[in-house]
């Protein structure tokens, strides 16, 4: 059972292509004119140029073609929901209904140059201007080496104690095997002019006027921080979790087999966080695990590939079940009631039929939510999360914002990364003025 | 019911698929495979002189490779057969008494005296074999020594060891031509006028098949270095049927049979070579690709298709296409194409707009009424055929002929009549 556990977490789901099969699927793209995938790609990766320089073997120039628009390429070929994004656009999925493998070819020239350990850019002469960047999560580190391209001096303030944001701490294991999250970012930051502060909280340790002071530009990449409680009556017995802490924990431990992830797990939520922790809890060795999710199937945040994955790792899917309570055992959670419910016509309705799902552990994947507002006087708001413009402008002058803290934010690696790169443009326009 | 066996030059074989001189006619227990596979007949590996040359004892072989490794081309830099001629000679005469249905053609290569051929020749005929032909095409190694391209290159040549071969054997005489010349019909009339029975081609195109960037040696390499070799397979085929058709409806050598080679690798490919005038092909490079097992494919395909359009014997396809072939002034300059993209098909990859528009005639849309949308614009579309060419889509650019009307490109009106370029009013040698 351990070495089946510990093969779980080191044993990735979609082995990396080999160079053979790289150059077919490669062989597959068509180097489309004004191609559908590069406007499908949040941050606008030249991918038939990438994919034509992995057919002319040139993975290294292919590896520069994403790095170009995207430092954070390596996790976005791992993590982006490629199927909705840009093999959703393929021209293939007209002819033939199979896209190229555009992620997979992303990763296997991101991963070519990034086991060189050598990045294609060098910092320009020093600028002399400086920029604080909050956050270390997908927005800040895409922002804080854009702005290192162009000279500026960085220096991030990350609230925990490593880098890398949800990539580090809210990403299942077996998405990212060997520490991958932590490489990258030494990747990024080898580039120079960019000083990390761990355990810096903004709003504790550090306040957003401090560093208007200290600096010529602010950038916010917080992310959420905070998530949402199940709206349900009564005290939270033991075995409830937050999806997100579970993965935290996981990702964090030390022997992450030594984890108890108990036996009968329910998760709640629609989300990837909700499929990480479900896949993950199966592959650490629960027995059933059961994703309930409140609307139906086609409303869920999770991809179809990821409710796939899901359901190929034994994880059931419940759809149309939305929780009324948790039911306790001497404190300790022994089930969930749940009620059915009609979602048919958008609203979403309880149809009066309960019943109760009976576990050990609930995990809860319910969605995050902005938590740092109060540290963020003088910046205005909208739906509760940062306001921005297109060039991720806050109503401050001196401060820009990007990710999932900024309204409208797409929860999304890739679009954080786009986010930071846009106001890291919009920074050195504006520090260059 | 479809009849597939050939004579060529009154030699019978089962069907029209030979082995073409080359390392899978080597030796007996290569051709006992080949004909227990269904191989018509074989022109045994290049006999030379004793003692027997040496190859060279690495890389023979370089290829050219698509992405997904599928061969392309090939080349090699072997040489004729490296064993004994007696050894050769004892094994051509035990296939052909045990496969006595099956052609057996020994090829030859020996340096340009009479006495040499008229030897050679003699042991030949001793075999039983049904034929000779002479190899006046390698391009590698042996030209160097005065035979194979050497001779091939020169008509006079070819015409001088024609006639000692037609004098020293009563053996039908094929002579097997190289494509490393200017017009090949000068070397098929050379042939012709020396009393050969036949031609067959082509032999190998010179080529180096890639450098290795890291060792700077082209490959394949020997120790360091690399030599030209001779490039076969798939990729030679259109210079082939074009050096074939040459020699059909050359008007010297109209009706001399010609045996078809290059890059022979489906029957459709053999269908070809035959419409264009060969009277049977040779296949090497699909059979060592695949093996022999190939020959079933190549039969049935070919008698598949002869049976759906009509024909009943080889025969009736031999040469259909040759009247067809043309010289470019003979070309009808009235009729008009224009290229129609099958919306239902198209899948907006833009490639033919952006062919059209970067290196032809800017005649496909990239939108329309902004929208991505790509449709031909008639008054720009010359029918030069690139779209059609480029378009990842079987049928979904088509070349239309427009039969009547004015043409939007020219605005001159569509004519019925057949004109050419020898009366166009721009020509200055005009007869019209």
């Amino acid at each position: 059972m351990t070495s089946q556990r510990l093969q779980s977490l080191t044993e990735e789901l979609h082995p990396p292509l080999t160079a053979h099969e790289a150059g077919v699927e490669s062989d597959r793209c068509y180097f489309c004119y004004d191609a559908p995938c590069i406007t499908a790609c949040p941050t606008g990766i030249d991918i038939p140029l990438f994919i034509r320089q992995i057919k002319a073997d040139n993975p290294k120039g292919a590896a520069k073609t994403i790095f170009d628009e995207n430092i954070l390429g390596g996790m976005c070929a791992r993590v982006c929901p490629t199927e909705t994004l840009c093999e959703q656009a393929c021209v293939r999925n007209s002819q033939e209904e199979k896209p190229v493998r555009i992620g997979e070819l992303q990763r296997f020239a991101t991963d070519t140059l990034m086991d060189t350990g050598r990045q294609p850019y060098e910092r320009s002469a020093d600028s002399g201007k400086t920029v604080a960047v909050v956050g270390a999560g997908p927005a800040g580190l895409s922002c804080a080496h854009r702005l290192a391209m162009h000279g500026h001096s960085v220096t991030i303030y990350e609230s925990k104690p490593k880098p890398g944001g949800l990539n580090e701490y809210g990403i299942a294991a077996y998405k990212t095997i060997d520490d991958f999250a932590q490489r990258e970012v030494d990747y990024v930051l080898s580039i120079g002019g960019i000083q990390v502060e761990y355990d810096q909280q903004l709003g504790t340790s550090v306040n957003l006027s401090q560093l208007k002071d200290q600096f010529d530009a602010v950038f916010l990449g917080m992310g959420l921080g905070g998530t949402n409680a199940l709206n349900v009556d009564g005290d939270t017995p033991a075995g409830v979790h937050d999806a997100v802490d579970f993965i935290e924990a996981l990702r964090q431990a030390e022997d992450p087999t030594a984890l108890d992830v108990g036996r009968n797990v329910v998760v709640i939520g629609g989300g990837m966080t909700a499929i990480d922790a479900a896949v993950q809890s199966r592959l650490l060795g629960a027995d059933d695990v059961t994703l309930v999710y409140r609307r139906g199937q086609d409303a869920m945040n999770a991809s179809e590939f990821e409710q796939a994955v899901a359901q190929t790792h034994g994880v059931l899917l419940k759809t149309n079940w939305q929780p009324i309570q948790l039911i306790a055992d001497d404190g300790q959670v022994s089930g969930v009631e749940f009620e059915q419910t009609d979602s048919a016509n958008g609203s979403l309705q309880g149809t009066g039929n309960k019943r109760v799902f009976e576990c050990d552990r609930v995990l809860l994947a319910i969605g995050q939510q902005f938590d740092a507002a109060d540290a963020l006087s003088g910046v205005e708001l909208q739906d509760r999360r940062v306001r921005v413009d297109e060039y991720g402008r806050t109503s401050d002058a001196a401060v820009w914002a990007g990710g999932d803290c900024v309204s409208g934010g797409e929860d999304l690696t890739v679009s954080a990364v786009q986010a930071g790169k846009v106001a890291a443009l919009s920074i050195h326009q504006h520090l260059s003025a | 019911m479809v009849d597939l066996t050939s004579s060529f030059l009154g030699i019978q074989s089962p069907n029209p698929f030979w082995l073409a001189s080359a390392p899978p006619t080597d030796k007996e227990i290569n051709v006992v495979r080949a004909f227990e596979a269904g191989w018509g007949g074989v022109v045994w590996k290049t006999l030379g002189e004793d003692p027997h040359i040496v190859n060279v004892n690495g890389p023979r072989y370089g290829a050219v490779h698509s992405s997904d490794r599928t061969l392309m081309g090939f080349n090699n830099i072997e040489l004729i057969t490296d064993r004994p001629l007696e050894t050769n000679l004892e094994e051509i005469k035990r296939v052909k008494r045990n496969w006595p249905d099956r052609a057996m053609i020994v090829s030859l290569m020996v340096p340009c005296e009479e006495p040499n051929w008229a030897s050679i020749l003699k042991k030949v005929e001793d075999t039983g074999a049904d034929g000779v032909e002479l190899n006046f095409g390698c391009p590698h190694g042996m030209s160097e020594r005065g035979m194979g391209a050497a001779v091939g290159q020169v008509p006079e040549y070819i015409k001088m060891v024609s006639e000692w071969c037609k004098l020293h054997t009563k053996l039908p005489v094929i002579v097997k031509l190289t494509p490393n010349i200017t017009d090949i019909r000068f070397p098929a009339r050379a042939a012709k006028d020396g009393g050969a029975d036949a031609v067959s081609l082509i032999n190998t195109v010179s080529s180096i098949v890639s450098v290795n960037l890291d060792t700077m040696s082209p490959e394949p390499s020997i120790d360091g270095w690399g030599s030209h070799g001779g490039y076969c397979g798939p990729a030679v085929k259109p210079i082939a049927l074009n050096m074939v058709a040459e020699i059909a409806r050359d008007a010297h050598t109209a009706g001399m049979p010609i045996s078809g080679i290059g890059g022979v690798t489906t029957w459709r490919d053999a269908a070809e070579f035959l419409s264009l005038g060969a009277s049977n092909v040779q296949v090497c490079t699909a059979a060592m690709t695949y093996g022999f097992r190939i020959i079933e494919e190549l039969t049935s395909g070919l008698s598949n298709w002869m049976e759906e359009a009509g024909y009943e014997r080889v025969e009736d396809i031999v040469g259909r296409a040759v009247p067809n072939v043309k010289d470019w002034q003979e070309l009808n300059l009235n009729y008009i194409a224009k290229a129609k993209i099958n919306q239902d098909l198209c899948i907006e990859c833009g490639r033919c707009h952006v062919v059209c528009e970067d290196t032809s005639h800017q005649a496909i849309t990239s939108s329309v009424n902004g929208k991505r949308h790509f449709e031909v614009i008639d008054e720009e579309c010359v029918g030069c055929n690139l779209c059609v060419s480029v378009c990842p889509v079987d049928q979904c650019i088509t070349m239309e002929q427009m039969t009547e009307g004015t043409d939007p490109r020219t605005g001159q009106p569509i004519s019925s009549e057949y004109s050419n370029w020898t009366s166009h009013p721009n020509n200055p040698f005009s007869n019209g």
